[in-house]
């Protein structure tokens, strides 16, 4: 592992200023020289192989004494602080009984250590698992390197992801709450060098087009300080549905979050996102769309899968997630319509 | 930004500062307590020390080390509680699981800098003073929880967490909450036995 400077930070501003001590110059967040430490499951992972290299580690974990380390439901509104721990929220009694998607995508998600010490914020941001991405005597990852090709597209690329590729990249994104964020319509807060801002959950990621090793449109420096999500209709009757190589602590083939407003079993409103399958975390909007005044049967169901992967681009080892991505939709859409709420 | 002494030191380690250092408290158990190979090779690290205050099974350690160590190393190559185990390193494997302020983590992926200040409880502070082992250690010896034992402090420190947190309620529960901790002999259905047995202990203690 590559030295660095340490420092500690209890409050925003000051854990800003000495993230940008070390990185006034940079032009984006992926040459920024520094990183935010908070549970450190990736940071940590990814400095121990050399993937990353920050000059200077602010740890925030302090800031969990401050807003962003509270859970809050109050009117129609879930604040998650985004220092927030993934145990700490999964077993929370308001975000399970009004949120069961939140609290499952992040109970179905890697192991009770690393639950207990992954926050929220850095859960989002958490790198691609992509093997040539990890090992860095590949030499061809775009993502890593900039202009350096992609050893994935003839490689060995079974668990690469089937939509939001491009030619440059094809690694999955690897989380599991991101998907139950995106499908509730999420807002995130920032804070950064004009105090505090407000986005969409789905603009938080890019899509790896032409440059993979940007993965977010946060600045350099900017730092998620909360998770907003509105009660709706269709947030009781939802779920997370994780389909993986092994029942527990793995990361998803497939996996996709719904939730759905029914009246009877006529779909009013659906919501579909899926993970294990995309570069990014994924929002279905046609199947959503196909779903609209349909009788939640297996015809409905089947079509909004069919329409869901319609413009999958799979590879040499990876074409069998089509299939289970699809399977795993429908398994999803069918348990949803069956909660009893 | 609160500074840490690491910033204000100037590079390099001298016998003279680790020895300054060792002596803030003497109350407390300091690196030169402990006479193991590590101290001579803090002393000739190249980089500048940084100093972090943890308590370790209730005792207090004053620890000058290179900024990147983890908390795993510093137990084990500093204290000298090896006890923590190094599987995997990159949080896989879960035979360095300890608690922190009463929560199982990861120390292979948690910098000793990191925890300044915190309550961490290893494997080696789970017994009485008296050498009573704690009811899940009686409940691995019990029902066989283990072959070549590398990965059981791990199991264990995880399994007394698991319990405390109410996760141990089925044998499903069990399985699921404890997935974090391998076991490469496939000791899995005696641990899921001595968890049974010990949870029940544990509420009558």
């Amino acid at each position: 592992m590559q030295s660095f400077q340490f420092s500690r930070s209890g409050d925003l501003q000051s854990a800003y200023s000495a993230y940008r001590t070390a990185d006034a110059e940079a032009a984006d967040a992926a040459h920024s020289h520094s990183q935010y430490l908070a549970g450190g499951t990736t940071l940590l992972d990814l400095m121990k192989l050399g993937v990353m290299r920050p000059e200077r580690v602010v740890d925030i974990n302090d800031l969990d004494r401050t807003n962003a380390g509270l859970v809050e439901f109050a009117g129609n509104r879930l604040q998650l602080g985004a220092l927030t721990r993934m145990s700490d929220v999964s077993d929370h009694p308001d975000v399970r009984r009004e949120f069961p998607v939140i609290a499952q995508s992040l109970q179905l998600a890697a192991s009770a250590q690393i639950r207990n010490m992954a926050s929220l914020g850095g859960n989002v941001l958490q790198r691609t698992r992509c093997s040539y991405f990890r090992d860095t005597s590949y030499s061809n990852c775009n993502k890593r390197e900039p202009g350096s090709g992609c050893a994935a597209l003839d490689g060995i690329n079974r668990p690469h992801a089937i939509l939001g590729t491009s030619e440059r990249c094809i690694a999955t994104y690897p989380g599991d709450f991101a998907q139950a964020l995106i499908a509730l319509d999420a807002q995130v807060e920032v804070m950064g060098r004009n105090g505090s801002r407000e986005l969409p959950f789905a603009k938080l990621h890019r899509p790896p087009g032409q440059t993979p090793h940007l993965e977010t449109t946060l600045a350099p420096g900017e730092l998620i300080t909360a998770f907003r999500i509105t009660r709706a209709p269709f947030t009781r009757r939802s779920l997370f549905l994780k389909v993986r190589d092994r029942e527990s602590y793995e990361f998803a083939l497939a996996s996709a979050a719904v939730a759905l407003d029914l009246n009877g079993d006529i779909v009013k409103q659906a919501r579909i996102a899926l993970g294990g399958v995309a570069t990014v975390p994924w929002r279905a909007h046609e199947a959503e769309a196909s779903l609209f005044n349909r009788r939640l049967d297996d015809t409905a169901v089947r079509h909004a899968a069919d329409v869901a992967f319609a413009d999958a681009r799979p590879r040499q080892h990876n074409a069998f997630k089509v299939e289970l991505g699809k399977r795993t939709l429908m398994r999803a859409l069918r348990q949803a319509g069956d909660m009893e709420i | 930004m609160p500074s840490t002494k690491h910033d204000k030191q100037k590079p390099g380690w001298s016998r003279r500062n680790f020895l300054v250092t060792s002596m803030v408290s003497t109350m407390s158990v300091s690196l030169l307590d402990q006479p193991s190979a590590s101290a001579a090779s803090i002393a000739t690290d190249p980089h500048a020390p940084h100093t972090t205050t943890i308590n370790v099974n209730g005792q207090r350690y004053h620890l000058a080390l290179d900024v990147r160590t983890t908390l795993l190393d510093a137990l084990r190559d500093h204290i000298g509680l090896t006890g923590s185990k190094k599987g995997c390193d990159h949080g896989q494997c879960g035979a360095c699981t300890v608690m922190v302020n009463d929560r199982r983590v990861l120390s292979c992926l948690t910098l000793a800098a990191s925890v300044d200040g915190r309550n961490i409880t290893t494997i080696e502070g789970l017994s009485q003073a008296d050498g009573t082992l704690h009811p899940m250690q009686q409940a691995f010896i019990d029902h066989d929880a283990f072959q070549c034992g590398y990965c059981t402090p791990g199991q264990i420190v995880s399994a007394v967490a698991c319990v405390k947190e109410g996760h141990a309620g089925t044998d499903a529960d069990i399985r699921e909450y404890m997935s974090g901790n391998l076991c490469r002999c496939a000791a899995y259905p005696n641990i899921v036995e001595a968890i049974n047995q010990a949870k029940t202990r544990m509420k009558e203690a």
